[in-house]
């Protein structure tokens, strides 16, 4: 790999050692890669949490946090001493939300460290977003600019719908970049790459958030980690719709960039989207295809006596907030049940703000923030069969807990919470 | 050894050094978080076809990963709780894959001229050269 002056003293300590170790991971990932540069970005968003079992253990055998980071996020076995960031580096989330550990399970002791470790992130100059969706709390990159972005649901966001460049990095790449303002120059920072490669013809009006996710569901399976391009999209759909069909279509495939023609910044038109390229393969997505995707959703689910409904993967917009309020506002959940909902801290403030936090404990639920149930393991205690509007977590959840998960809309989950079963379906 | 039984397998060096051992085949690509179990080593995805079944001391032989961007972070920790694989063969590069190779210590080799997954089966011998390429493969009896 051909490195600059600047990238060279790096590498040879000029900077200390932890840019030292950065560059040299960056170094060895770039060549894996078969990457023949690095690049610059100002924009990197990571994670470097130690509040997991296998991470606190770590770091209190091997001397703190400094330790963690060295070798959870430089890849070194040496422990360094951490410096500042050089460019703007925000925080994903994290395993807990301190402010619901009790319920969540979590020790009065895993909170205290955690708290310690948010402190240590912010002293570094990290911002603390604690949110797998930072595009919607602030954090929101320009078009063309590079990135170093991890979280799959936030790189296919940023690259398709904004029209940034970021591959889907990891916690080591993203650690690396945080204090070198570098990342390999491969993949989705070369706009070629960008281009489609797979037709997708929509058949039916897809409308609602959940319909999006069974789309990003289905199409992720079928073109894996190509770019595809759908075509047919009746109504543009908002925010959240993309948030869920990104989501999902990085989650049953590896999707990282896609293409609305006639929407998103880079498919002006079919023609632009594809531009070179001749499509591989051509699909269409239609009634037969959707149920295809619902029931592979609903794979793990058997039993109608649901005891848990986790809504916000990824992290609840305001908007959707609302919205569930709306459905929400004067009931009461069962006794059985437990609702718990997900967003960014930020826009939790807005939700106590707006009255919506008040509707939701009313209706005895609980708006938490910072992490969620795949990320952090949490579920309710005793927590058998859950639902939740997102196909992401309906794919992630029964893996990581064992337990059973149904997917349906946002109204099918509130049914469920108010009634303890589920009776949600497609037509 | 009988040699008519070994076959060379041409790529290039993701990961360099030297790690020989069982192979584990899947023809389905790897979800690393929410997709396997970084202490035992074992693939936990719902649909998965080695769903249960780890790739402990294993040379890992599949298309590619998938799903969510902890993927290293999931090899990572498989490494230093002794679960990783041995060593990694593989067709398509991602910078998931990428970062997960170099981060597992495992030597690692792609874009062969020959696709590993015709060659190699569950339960050969395999021998992965990263820095010079090379994949030799002894087909179990």
């Amino acid at each position: 790999m051909k490195l600059t002056d600047q990238e060279q003293a790096m590498l040879d300590g000029r900077d200390g050692k932890a840019k030292q170790k950065a560059m040299d991971l960056l170094v060895r990932y770039g060549e894996a890669l078969g990457a023949e540069r690095l690049v610059d970005t100002r924009n990197v968003c990571g994670t470097l949490g130690a509040s997991t079992p296998f991470l606190r253990q770590y770091g209190q055998s091997r001397g703190g946090l400094d330790a963690v980071f060295s070798e959870f996020n430089l890849d070194s076995t040496e422990v360094v001493e951490i410096p500042k960031v050089a460019v703007f580096s925000s925080h994903l989330q994290h395993g807990i939300d301190p402010e619901h550990a009790e319920r969540q399970g979590v020790p009065v002791e895993v909170v205290k460290l955690h708290r310690k470790g948010e402190a240590w992130a912010a002293g570094l100059g990290v911002q603390l977003l604690n949110t797998c969706a930072p595009y919607t709390v602030g954090n929101v990159p320009t078009r063309g600019e590079h990135c170093a972005w991890m979280e799959s649901s936030a790189v296919i966001y940023i690259n398709s719908v904004l029209g940034a460049r970021t591959n889907a990095e990891g916690r080591e790449s993203t650690g690396s970049a945080m204090l070198t303002g570098k990342i390999p120059y491969w993949g989705y920072h070369i706009e070629e790459n960008r281009l489609g490669t797979h037709l997708v013809e929509l058949d039916l009006d897809v409308q609602s958030t959940a319909d999006w996710g069974l789309l990003g569901y289905y199409i992720g399976e079928v073109v894996q980690d190509r770019v595809p391009v759908v075509t047919g999209v009746r109504e543009v759909p908002n925010l959240a719709r993309l948030k869920h069909f990104g989501a999902a279509a990085a989650s049953s495939g590896g999707v990282e960039m896609y293409h609305l023609a006639g929407i998103t910044p880079e498919a002006p038109s079919l023609e632009a989207a594809f531009g070179k390229n001749r499509p591989v393969e051509k699909f269409r997505y239609g009634r037969a295809e959707r149920r295809i995707a619902y029931e592979a959703a609903n794979v793990t689910a058997k039993s109608p006596n649901v005891d848990f409904i986790m809504l916000g993967c990824p992290h609840y917009t305001i908007e959707q907030i609302w919205e569930l309020c709306k459905l929400l506002e004067g009931k009461k959940l069962s006794p059985n049940t437990e609702m718990w909902i997900f967003t960014p801290r930020q826009t939790k403030h807005l939700a106590d703000q707006n009255g919506y936090t008040k509707i939701i404990t009313d209706a005895g639920a609980h708006l938490m923030s910072d992490t969620c149930s795949a990320m952090g393991r949490l579920i309710p205690k005793g927590a058998k069969v859950a639902a939740a509007d997102s196909v992401k977590q309906a794919h992630y959840l029964p893996a990581i807990m064992g337990i059973e998960c149904w997917f349906g809309t946002t109204a099918d989950c509130v049914d469920a919470a108010v009634s303890g079963r589920w009776s949600g379906g497609i037509d | 050894m009988d040699k008519a039984r070994k076959i060379v397998l041409r790529g290039r060096k993701v990961v360099g050094g030297c790690a020989e051992g069982e192979a584990l085949v899947t023809r389905q690509r790897i979800s690393g978080w929410g997709g396997i179990d970084p202490r035992s080593g074992t693939v936990i995805e719902t649909r998965h076809e080695l769903k249960g079944v780890s790739f402990k001391g294993k040379v890992l032989v599949f298309p590619g990963a998938k799903g969510s961007s902890g993927w290293s972070a999931q090899f990572h920790v498989a490494r230093l709780a002794g679960a990783a694989p041995i060593a990694m063969v593989f067709n398509e590069m991602t910078t998931k894959i990428a970062l997960g190779a170099v981060v597992a210590h495992a030597p690692s080799v792609t874009d062969f001229d020959q696709d590993p997954l015709q060659i190699i089966e569950t339960g050969d011998w395999v021998k992965v050269d990263g820095d010079r390429g090379i994949v030799e493969v002894t087909k179990k009896a």
